[in-house]
């Protein structure tokens, strides 16, 4: 298998936003909930529809914090973040598509205190994948999936299905 | 391929190297610029204003002529990116007791600095330091004599497409000192290679470059006329300094045909803009009721010169940063 439609892309996303109820509860309509560039960007609007949020969709680019600068110099760039103008004593529900080292997430973490200082951020991911690098791990996980190391998983827009760049089976590990 | 080995702004692999001037700038590496801009936008709301980009990089400003604007921001820019910044005063420096501009350049390296920006009274400084530095030494142009100031000019371009939109739409009038304005050089070469509509220069005789046929603009000596539809107006600063010679009788007979005045703004598009790339004396090129009316976007350009320079520092960093990454 080399490719996960969006029906399934969307039930995951389902799962998810309902992991988000369980983890948050009553602090869940006071959440800001920030995708990251670009992959995480989608799922977060869909999970802010799926929880009919009152609060602002937010996005953070992450390109300037990012730890291969002096290996790759800058990225081609996305666009400015967008965040509310503090998000001290928020909860920040940090969304991306993918977690495989946590190098994206370290960074995007980094930037969200330039920001200010969030009262929690829960971390949710539509694929999770083992290479973490950095001790960095999801909260909330649509689905685990066991890739070897030279496949890429990508979420493609706008159909939202998820491609995976290689033809190796995937196995399906979640609980 | 030519072109890349003989400008000197791009590495070999045609990366921005340094950035002297606009001319010989392809439109995607302007446009680059730009968007890299855009993304900066966001520092400014931030508690932090700061990314961490240069962090450990060592940018030394060396300004042989005064400046307010063009350094402040240079400097906020770099410290915005948490680069060190030195602000080295060459009006006052070695330079005066005979060091020659390439052993001051030479000592200055041996601090080991990362970029060095420049701005000098004679045309061609920057290009000379910038064919001279050491091989992974960036040389950003903050203005050199009469010849070029292209981080103005791209600050113009990015405030033109905030509030304009596509420039393939638009109309621009740049007004006044032309013949001795670096500014407007830089401006009419990127409206150019941007691919703006139509380009009208707007100046006395005098106040015209020769060869004006050259800049692929259409000129007016009537500012009445030259201002019928136009999306955009650039004011210059008239500059008496420059001025050798008496090119006008006064500056009371200039503001009276070239001024631009609450009535004269009428005469452009509605939604006009008006621009000035600073110092603006009010009451020789334009009126201060108009400077301080909505339709100006002065102060804007003021604010979006942080976020081009920021980009222009990071793109010439990053070519950098890949060059040696590739040597490896």
């Amino acid at each position: 298998m080399n490719s996960i439609d969006s029906t399934t892309v969307n039930h995951w996303i389902e799962e998810m936003a309902q992991q988000l109820h369980s983890a948050l509860a009553s602090d869940l309509n006071e959440s800001v909930i920030v995708g990251i560039h670009t992959g995480g960007v989608s799922i977060a609007a869909i999970l802010h529809e799926k929880l009919s949020l009152d609060t602002p969709l937010c996005e953070l680019n992450i390109n300037f914090y990012r730890d291969d600068f002096s290996r790759i110099g800058l990225h081609p760039s996305v666009g400015a973040s967008k965040l509310p103008t503090t998000i001290d004593n928020r909860n920040i529900i940090l969304v991306d598509d993918v977690i495989y080292s946590g190098r994206t997430i370290r960074a995007a973490m980094n930037e969200l205190f330039d920001f200010g200082r969030p009262s929690r951020i829960i971390l949710a991911v539509l694929v999770q994948r083992e290479g973490r690098e950095i001790p960095i791990h999801p909260d909330i996980t649509g689905q685990t999936i066991v890739l070897s190391p030279e496949k890429q998983i990508k979420l493609q827009m706008p159909d939202m299905s998820l491609q995976i760049i290689g033809t190796e089976k995937i196995e399906d590990t979640s609980k | 391929m030519n072109q890349n080995n003989v400008n000197i702004q791009l590495d070999d692999k045609g990366r921005l190297k340094h950035f002297l001037a606009i001319e010989s700038l392809s439109k995607n590496i302007l446009l680059e610029i730009l968007d890299t801009a855009e993304s900066f936008a966001s520092v400014n709301g931030k508690a932090i204003k700061k990314v961490p980009l240069l962090r450990g990089k060592t940018v030394a400003n060396l300004f042989f002529e005064n400046s307010t604007r063009t350094l402040t921001t240079f400097e906020l820019a770099a410290k915005r990116l948490s680069a060190d910044v030195l602000n080295v005063n060459m009006t006052a420096s070695s330079t005066k007791k005979g060091e020659s501009l390439l052993d001051t350049l030479r000592n200055l390296e041996a601090m080991q600095c990362d970029m060095f920006v420049v701005r000098h009274q004679d045309s061609g400084a920057a290009h000379f330091i910038a064919e001279h530095v050491a091989p992974h030494v960036n040389i950003i142009n903050a203005g050199d004599g009469q010849h070029a100031h292209p981080t103005q000019a791209m600050l113009d371009m990015f405030t033109i497409r905030h509030f304009k939109g596509d420039f393939s739409n638009l109309t621009v009038a740049v007004v006044g000192d032309i013949r001795h304005s670096r500014v407007a050089r830089s401006q009419i070469q990127a409206l150019n290679t941007l691919g703006v509509k139509e380009i009208r220069i707007v100046a006395p005789k005098t106040l015209l470059p020769s060869k004006i046929e050259l800049f692929g603009t259409r000129v007016y000596m009537n500012f009445d006329t030259a201002l019928e539809n136009v999306d955009v107006v650039i004011m210059l600063r008239l500059q008496t300094e420059r001025m050798k010679g008496a090119l006008l009788p006064s500056s009371d007979e200039y503001f009276s045909c070239y001024g631009l005045t609450q009535e004269r703004i009428k005469l452009a598009s509605p939604e006009a803009i008006i621009m000035h790339p600073g110092p603006t004396n009010r009451g020789v090129e334009i009126e201060g009721t108009v400077a301080d009316s909505t339709q100006a976007v002065i102060l804007q350009q003021v604010t979006f010169g942080i976020a081009v320079r920021m980009a222009v520092m990071s793109i010439a960093i990053s070519s950098t940063e890949k060059t040696i990454a590739e040597a490896l």
